[in-house]
C-alpha cells in the first residue's frame, strides 16, 4: 500500500490546544501542505497571531515570531525586508487582522509586501471566550452583544478580503471556506497560489476563510460547519476578489 | 580627521549606518524628522532599507521583526510617538531582542509642544511599557557624543539582547555642532545570532516570541531578565566636573547639564565652589560615582527640563544623606544660564545647613 | 498495513470525519482514549476508498490515508 494523506512535515507532532471540530487544526495543516508541496519548508518564516492560534508558533514546523495584537502584518514586514529571499507569512483571526490590526494589513498591502496572510475569519473572539468581531454578523449574539449585534449601535460586518481588494498593491485576494471536503481542497488551492506568488515575488497575498467556532457559536462542529453556509456565506461571498489575471484584461 | 558641521539628528543617523546599522522603520514627528529622511537618503546608498511606516505601533513592530530575523535595526520618534511605541518595546525585551530606539524628547503630556524637554525620564527608565523591564538608556549632551555613543549602543543591545534607547532632545536634535565621524570604511563585524528566525535549514526552527503561559516559566524568564539587568550595571558611564571639592554639586542630564556647565563656570568665577555631576547612562545609574562626587557637597541641586522626574533617582541614590534641591523648566522651555546661576546662590547663601526635608 | 488509520490519542472526537466520509464506515468508538473522547476509527477497511475525506475534515492529524497498489 501505498500513502496518499498523512501528517505534513512541515507541522509538529505537537497536538494543539484547539477545541474539538475548530477549523483551525484544518487550515494549519493546508498551510502545512502547501509549505511541504512548494518544498519551501527550511525558507519558512511565520508569525503568529493574538487570537487562539497565538500558539501556532508550537504547531508550524518552522522559524515562527509570536506578534503583537494586529502587529503580524508589520512584523512580517520587518523579516521580509531583512530576508526579501525567504517564505514570511502571517496567520492571523478576526479581531488580530480587521480590529486592532486593520491599519497594519491595509498598509501592508498598499506596499504590496511579498508576504502571504492567512485570515482565518469566524466572526467572534475566540480566545478570550467570544466577544463581538468587526466581522460578528448583525443579529448575532456574543458575550459583547448579548441582545445581538445592532447595527444602531455596533454598525456593520467589514468584508476585509473586498475592501484590501481595493488596493493596488495586492496582487491576489481570495476569499474561502472549509465546510466540505470540496471546499477544504478549494482552500488548500487558493492558499497554494497566494504562496507560489510570493515565491514568485509578486506582491502581497491573502486568503480569508470562513471558519467556525463550535464552542462560542454554542453549536456541535457538524452545527458550526451549517451555520457558516447558512449565514456567513450570504454574507461573506466566495470567491477570488483579485488576481492579476484581471489586470491583463 | 576633519570636523564636519553637522545637524544632531543628521549627525547620529549617519553614526547609526557607520556603526552597521542597515535597516530604519519610523514614522515622522517633530523634531526627529531629521532623522528618518536622511535614512531614506542614506540607507539605500550602502544597500540598507528604510521604510516609513503607518505609524509608529507599526514601526516597532517592525523593528521586532527585522531584529528576531537578526538585523542590527533602530528606530526614533519624539515622546508622544515613544508612547505609542511602549507595547512593542516591552515585547522586544520579553523576546530578548536587540534594538536602538531614539526619543528626541518633547513638551508633554499629551500632544504637548514641539520644543524641548526631558519629561520621558521616567517612561525611559522606569518602564513607560508594562511588566518587569529595564531599557539600557544613554543620554549624550553634545552631537559629539551622541555620535560617539551610537556605535556602543548597537554593540550594547546585541550583547545584552535588550534595546537601547538613545534619550535624546529636541535641543541636540536641532541644533549643529562640528563633529568627528567614525571613518567610513570601518569594517563592522556583526556577532553571528544563532538565534534568530533565518529560515530553518540545518537546525531545529528558531522561535521568537515573549508568551510563557506558565507562570513558572514567565517567573523563571523574569529572573533572567533581571540578571541582565544586574549584569549591566558595569556599563555605566558618567562625567564628573570640578565637583572634587564642591560644596554645591548640579546633577543634569543632556542639554540640562550643558547649561548646568555653564552656571558651574558663572559660580565658579564668583568664588562658588560649584561643580557638576553628569550622568550619561540613566540605567545603569552611576550610583557609586554619584555619592562620590557629592560627598563633601552641602547641596546638590538637579537641573532638569521637567516637573522632577531626574531629581527622584538623585535623592534616592544619594539614600537622602544630602539635601537634594529641584530646578526645572517644563513645556518646552529651556532653563537659562542665569536662573541656574540664581538657584546655585540661593541655597549656597541659604546658610544653614538645610535637612531633606526642607528641600522637598 | 490499514488503508485508514487513526491515531486514537489524538482524536477530539468533533465527528467532523465521521460525517465527511462518503462510504459512512466511520464510527466513534465506545471506549475514550487518553484525553477523554471518544475517537473516531473504521473497522470496515475493505469499504474504505482511499478518498482522504476524513483525513481532509480532521483538524487533528489524526487520520494516515493508504491506496492500496495496482499490480
Amino acid at each position: 500500500m501505498k500513502t496518499v494523506f498523512e501528517r505534513p512535515k512541515s507541522l509538529t507532532f505537537a497536538k494543539t490546544h484547539y477545541c474539538p471540530g475548530c477549523t483551525h487544526g484544518i487550515i494549519h495543516r493546508l498551510v502545512a501542505e502547501v509549505l511541504d508541496e512548494l518544498g519551501v519548508q527550511e525558507e519558512t518564516i511565520g508569525v503568529s497571531p493574538v487570537g487562539c492560534a497565538v500558539l501556532a508558533y508550537n504547531y508550524f514546523d518552522v522559524d515562527m515570531q509570536e506578534a503583537a495584537h494586529g502587529r503580524a502584518p508589520a512584523v512580517a514586514t520587518g523579516i521580509k525586508r531583512v530576508h526579501p529571499d525567504k517564505i514570511v507569512f502571517t496567520y492571523q483571526g478576526d479581531g488580530d487582522l480587521a480590529s486592532i490590526g486593520a491599519a497594519e494589513i491595509v498598509h501592508a498591502a498598499a506596499r504590496s509586501e511579498n508576504i502571504t496572510t492567512i485570515f482565518v475569519n469566524n466572526a467572534i473572539y475566540g480566545m478570550t471566550g467570544g466577544q463581538m468581531a468587526p466581522t460578528t454578523l448583525v443579529g448575532q449574539v456574543s458575550t459583547t452583544s448579548p441582545r445581538g449585534r445592532d447595527s444602531e449601535i455596533h454598525g456593520y460586518p467589514l468584508r476585509m478580503s473586498e475592501m484590501l481588494a481595493t488596493i493596488e498593491g495586492a496582487v491576489y485576494i481570495a476569499r474561502v471556506s472549509v465546510h466540505n471536503p470540496q471546499e477544504v481542497a478549494k482552500a488548500k488551492k487558493a492558499i497554494k497560489t497566494a504562496f507560489e506568488l510570493q515565491i514568485a515575488g509578486r506582491g502581497f497575498t491573502l486568503v480569508e476563510v470562513l471558519s467556525t467556532c463550535p464552542t462560542n457559536w454554542g453549536y456541535t462542529p457538524k452545527e458550526a460547519l451549517q451555520w457558516l453556509v447558512d449565514n456567513m456565506i450570504p454574507v461573506y461571498p466566495l470567491g477570488v476578489k483579485k488576481t492579476l489575471e484581471e489586470e491583463k484584461a | 580627521m576633519a570636523k564636519v558641521l553637522m545637524k544632531g539628528n543628521e549627525a547620529l543617523s549617519e553614526a547609526a549606518i557607520r556603526a552597521g546599522c542597515r535597516y530604519f522603520f519610523g514614522y515622522p514627528i517633530t523634531p526627529q524628522n531629521e532623522i528618518p529622511q536622511y535614512l531614506s537618503k542614506r540607507l539605500p546608498e550602502v544597500g540598507g532599507v528604510f521604510l516609513q511606516a503607518e505609524s509608529e505601533i507599526a514601526a516597532i513592530n517592525m523593528v521586532y521583526g527585522a531584529a528576531g530575523a537578526g538585523a542590527r535595526v533602530m528606530t526614533s520618534s519624539s515622546s508622544p510617538g515613544i508612547s505609542l511605541k511602549q507595547e512593542g518595546i516591552t515585547y522586544m525585551v520579553g523576546a530578548e531582542l536587540p534594538c536602538v530606539i531614539v526619543n528626541m524628547q518633547r513638551g508633554g503630556p499629551g500632544l504637548g509642544s514641539i520644543q524641548p524637554a526631558q519629561s520621558d525620564y521616567f517612561q525611559a527608565v522606569k518602564g513607560g511599557g508594562h511588566g518587569d523591564y529595564k531599557l539600557l538608556v544613554l543620554a549624550p549632551a553634545t552631537i559629539q557624543e551622541t555620535v560617539d555613543l551610537m556605535g556602543k549602543a548597537f554593540d550594547l543591545a546585541d550583547e545584552y539582547r535588550n534595546p537601547v534607547m538613545i534619550l535624546g532632545d529636541g535641543i541636540l536634535g536641532q541644533m549643529m555642532e562640528g563633529v568627528e565621524l567614525p571613518a567610513e570604511e570601518t569594517p563592522v563585524t556583526l556577532a553571528g545570532k544563532p538565534w534568530a528566525t533565518t529560515g530553518a535549514k540545518g537546525r531545529k526552527p528558531n522561535v521568537i516570541n515573549s508568551l510563557f503561559l506558565d507562570p513558572i516559566e514567565l517567573e523563571k524568564h523574569n529572573h533572567h531578565l533581571q540578571r541582565k539587568y544586574d549584569c549591566m550595571a558595569k556599563e555605566v558611564l558618567w562625567e564628573n566636573y570640578q565637583t572634587d571639592d564642591a560644596e554645591i554639586v548640579l546633577v543634569g542630564y543632556g542639554s540640562s547639564a550643558r547649561i548646568a556647565k555653564a552656571a558651574v563656570d558663572l559660580a565658579r568665577a564668583q568664588g562658588i565652589k560649584a561643580g557638576l555631576f553628569r550622568p550619561i547612562t540613566l540605567f545603569p545609574f552611576p550610583k557609586e560615582a554619584l555619592q562620590e562626587a557629592c560627598k563633601q557637597a552641602k547641596h546638590v541641586l538637579t537641573v532638569e527640563m521637567s516637573m522632577g522626574q531626574l531629581v527622584e533617582d538623585v535623592r534616592y541614590n544619594l539614600e537622602f544623606k544630602v539635601p537634594v534641591h529641584f530646578y526645572g523648566r517644563c513645556g518646552g522651555m529651556v532653563p537659562t544660564t542665569r536662573a541656574v546661576l540664581e538657584e546655585i546662590i540661593r541655597w549656597v547663601k541659604s546658610g544653614k545647613e538645610e535637612t531633606h526635608e526642607d528641600s522637598l | 498495513m490499514l488503508k485508514v488509520e487513526f491515531e486514537e490519542d489524538r482524536c477530539k472526537g468533533c465527528e467532523l470525519c465521521k460525517d465527511a466520509c462518503p462510504k459512512n464506515i466511520v464510527i466513534m468508538a465506545d471506549h475514550f482514549n487518553t484525553m477523554g473522547f471518544h475517537p473516531a476509527t473504521v473497522v470496515e477497511q475493505e469499504k474504505c476508498i482511499s478518498c482522504g475525506f476524513c483525513y481532509r475534515m480532521c483538524p487533528d492529524v489524526v487520520i494516515t490515508v493508504r491506496k492500496e497498489e495496482k499490480k
